[in-house]
């Protein structure tokens, strides 16, 4: 029964590994074209070329661009993400701790955003053209088209300076009970929904109505389904496709994109991290952070690739 | 649902009947239109009524008001709906719901797409039942079991665990009939349950379908456009044209001494004269052992395969749906290079590839589709379309372009005045008739007419065939006539090639072809078209010596 899909899954996630590498080596690519390089920005002012040699030739910069690209690659694929050159820090542990920040708030985010985005597309498909759709196409793409630093000041302004209800700082350390560190993420958590709500739920509407034409709706119809149910049963299942790949497009926003969210609420995650090392020049955690969120992207997009196939009876289940 | 009326033998009544919808119109304000002139009809129970008439006629319409359904906008303005003794139209949203899929069943034309693709078959064929709460899950599917075998579908006991892409087109037919009857209804809605089929599929799902309904003594609407085979299960016909009841009255008396004469030219529509010619001595186009296949799929669907044309004269290829005879045009026409074999044309090899062949093997080859909508650029007019082939080919610009449009136009029989309408504002058999001209515009020595007729109104359709026997007279232009209808077939052909799973299985001259000792396709495919006959479903279903592929 499986052979088919077990031969797309397989092809899918080869592809998604050759692309991870190439991404790497674009990565790597970029930041050797940049001007400068470690020992510069080491040594800064102080730099004299008898210096620059030595620390050249003790960091291995000396060595041909693709030796230092193999030995980088072997050092991730080893968990070794090399050391901040700003702090000195090793990059794997600083990141750690953040990565799974980002992770924590992504998730909650996802939590509220994922499912609402579906019910509301659902009722919007339900009330076609009548008021509740464009009430709620209109809030969502209200919501969407404010930027998001926007949307966190007023978020702020109002819970956090106004009302007192959340913090307007998002700090978080390790040991912090559940519940504190909830109502820490309350206002990023809501600013990344308000976010990326709008596209999936606009994307859900639009594959379900593009099902509805079917005939098979009609049937359900004539079997005197009520409206709801003729949606959720007969078209649903059908533009689930779609609406898998537009939740993880949008799941990688939420891991990939919380840059700007992250620094307006001071929240310790990638994204801040990622905004001090690019002020810093700090390249190797640049390269890092780069590769891993490519890593996430890519990833989330070859999950909503298996998800689609899976979602398909035909290759379930073959002649 | 026994009451008074429902005693007394009626099931449906249906009166003044009137439906309308709003049309936008491109550059006009919306109007609205009546498609449904104050039509009345009665149906008795266990009764067969067949509603009959072209596209547009309103008998779709007319059959799902007894639903209270209206497709895309269409709206009962008027009339009343008697179902068991009740106007279903003063009984709202909750009223209908509560009637559809338990009183009234419906069958759609085509089950492939009817069926919900990402659900198991037994799952859609009780869903009715258990959402009326008639039975309990465990009731229904014995029940539906039970109803597969009586319409014969392979393993009746788990054809359920099915998805429907799993099963053929002729059988999702039947299955869609087992749904139907599943929740027990007194009425089902029979929209062309048969009219996307093949011929010989037809003929079984046709036998089901009446058996079914004998059996279980449900009364049923029977919509088609084809006269036979609503006779073959009709107690009743009603003719409509244009939203209006023609004539209503037995099957005999309908098909026997219709007393309209609109019904008689839809008795009659297959008599088209036509003398057939003697090949000639030497044939212009030759297919000589031709095999080709799909990508490098190892199926080949043309194999071996070879005929000859003679100039001036129609070769009728025909053969059920995947039988290979799309694919013969598509390797003469250079779309589908062949693997094997060469298509020779007045007397020399043509390049295999279309993209090797001069302008001047193009201009002789020409090709007519069976979607005449979707084979022109709906953004140009008729006269730039026709006109394409005149400034391709021959270099002819300006007036003197237009007189020549002009000219094709009236061979086609439309006037002038269509030089500057765009195909959204023809009719299906305009457009057909404006493909005809482009293609005549080429002054090609062949043209392939592939199912050219199929989408088309019987008498629309008896129209076109008329005007191409007119035109290879005028222009001694060849066809190559593609289709799965025999009687087309008869109609035009001076020589036949039946095709059966990639391979010519008879060949030659039609009075040859046509005359007995049949091979045993032949025979099924001649056995199985229908006949304006009472009783001659029952005839050809125990004639039969081979079974059609769909099952």
């Amino acid at each position: 029964m499986s052979s088919p899909i077990v031969k797309l899954v397989a092809q899918r996630v080869a592809l998604g590994i050759l692309l991870l590498l190439a991404v790497s080596v674009l990565i790597f690519a970029g930041t050797q074209i940049l001007p400068g390089d470690v020992a510069q920005a080491i040594l800064g002012q102080s730099a004299t070329p008898e210096s620059l040699a030595n620390l050249r030739e003790q960091l291995g910069l000396n060595q041909p661009a693709y030796v230092r690209y193999f030995h980088w690659l072997g050092g991730v694929l080893t968990g070794d993400l090399g050391t901040a050159m700003s702090s000195g820090q090793d990059i794997a542990t600083s990141i750690k701790g953040r990565l799974w920040n980002t992770l924590f708030l992504a998730f909650w985010a996802a939590i509220v955003a994922v499912p609402l985005a579906i019910i509301l597309g659902l009722i919007a498909v339900r009330y076609r053209n009548g008021w509740v759709d464009k009430l709620i196409s209109g809030l969502a793409l209200a919501s969407t088209s404010f930027p998001e630093f926007f949307i966190g000041y007023v978020l702020v302004y109002f819970f956090a300076v106004k009302w007192q209800i959340f913090p307007g700082i998002s700090t978080v350390y390790d040991g912090m009970p559940f519940g504190e560190r909830m109502q820490a993420i309350a206002l990023p958590a809501t600013a990344l929904t308000l976010v990326v709500l709008a596209h999936m739920m606009r994307m859900t509407r639009a594959a379900i109505l593009n099902v509805m034409q079917s005939a098979y709706v009609e049937t359900a119809e004539l079997k005197g389904l009520s409206a709801f149910n003729v949606i959720r049963k007969h078209a649903f299942p059908n533009a689930i496709a779609p609406i898998i790949n537009v939740v993880m497009l949008n799941l990688a926003y939420l891991i990939v994109g919380v840059v700007v969210v992250e620094v307006i609420f001071v929240y310790p995650g990638m994204g801040q991290y990622l905004v001090d090392h690019v002020t810093k020049r700090d390249v190797p955690v640049v390269q890092a952070v780069g590769l891993i969120f490519a890593a996430v992207y890519i990833s989330l997009n070859i999950i909503a690739d298996i998800a689609a196939i899976i979602a398909n009876p035909r290759l379930r289940h073959p002649k | 649902m026994a009451d008074n009326k429902a005693k007394s033998g009626l099931l449906l009544d249906i009166r003044n009947l009137r439906i309308e919808a709003t049309v936008f119109p491109p550059g006009e304000a919306p109007k609205n239109i009546v498609l449904v002139h104050d039509v009345s009809l009665t149906l008795e129970k266990g009764k067969v009524l067949g509603l009959i008439g072209e596209s547009g006629a309103g008998k779709s319409t007319i059959g799902l008001s007894s639903m209270g359904y209206g497709r895309g906008g269409v709206r009962i303005t008027g009339g009343e709906v008697i179902l068991n003794g009740r106007d279903i139209l003063k009984g709202g949203k909750e009223g209908f719901r509560k009637l559809r899929g338990r009183e009234v069943c419906y069958v759609a034309q085509s089950a492939a797409a009817a069926f919900n693709p990402a659900h198991k078959l037994m799952d859609q064929v009780v869903e009715a039942t258990l959402l009326h709460g008639t039975a309990t899950r465990a009731e229904a599917e014995k029940r539906a079991v039970a109803l597969f075998k009586k319409l014969s579908l392979p393993n009746p006991e788990s054809i359920g665990e099915r998805f429907p892409h799993q099963v053929s087109g002729g059988q999702l037919q039947r299955v869609m009939t087992a749904m139907a009857l599943c929740s027990e209804p007194d009425l089902i809605v029979f929209d062309e349950p048969t009219t996307a089929l093949d011929v010989t599929t037809q003929i079984d799902v046709l036998a089901a379908i009446k058996d079914a309904i004998r059996d279980t003594h449900v009364a049923a609407l029977y919509i088609t456009h084809d006269l036979a085979v609503v006779a073959q299960v009709s107690d009743e016909i009603m003719v409509l044209r244009h939203g209006r009841l023609v004539e209503w009255g037995g099957t005999r008396q309908i098909i026997k001494e219709p007393r309209q004469e609109y019904t008689n030219a839809l008795v009659s529509v297959h008599e088209i004269e036509h003398q057939e010619q003697n090949p000639g001595t030497t044939p212009f186009l030759s297919v000589k052992k031709v095999t080709a296949a799909y990508g490098r799929s190892h199926i080949k669907v043309l194999k071996n395969v070879s005929v000859d044309i003679y100039p001036g004269q129609t070769l009728a290829v025909v053969g059920e749906s995947g039988s290979g005879k799309s694919t013969l045009a598509r390797a003469i026409t250079g779309l589908l290079p062949p693997e094997e074999g060469t298509v020779t044309f007045d007397g020399r090899p043509l390049a295999n590839r279309l993209a090797d062949r001069p302008k001047e093997d193009l201009r002789q080859l020409q090709m007519i589709y069976q979607m005449a909508d979707v084979a022109m650029n709906p953004r140009q007019t008729v006269g730039t379309i026709i006109g394409r082939p005149l400034e391709f080919y021959f270099g002819i610009r300006g007036r003197e372009r237009d007189k020549r449009v002009a000219e094709l136009l009236d061979k086609i029989e439309m006037g002038k005045g269509f030089i500057d309408r765009y195909p959204a504002e023809l009719s299906g058999g305009q457009k057909q008739r404006v493909c005809i001209a482009r293609s005549l515009a080429a002054k090609p020595k062949l043209i392939i007419c592939d199912e050219v007729t199929s989408a088309l109104d019987p008498l629309v359709a008896n129209g076109i065939l008329k005007l191409l026997l007119e035109l290879q007279k005028e222009e001694s232009v060849a066809y190559l006539f593609i289709t799965h209808d025999l009687a087309t077939v008869k109609s035009i052909a001076d020589s036949i090639a039946v095709m059966y799973r990639g391979e010519v299985v008879r060949y030659g001259a039609k009075s040859k072809v046509l005359a007995p000792p049949f091979d045993a396709y032949t025979d099924l495919l001649l056995s199985s078209v229908p006949e304006m006959e009472i009783g001659w479903l029952e005839k050809a279903i125990k004639g039969r010596r081979m079974a059609s592929a769909g099952n």
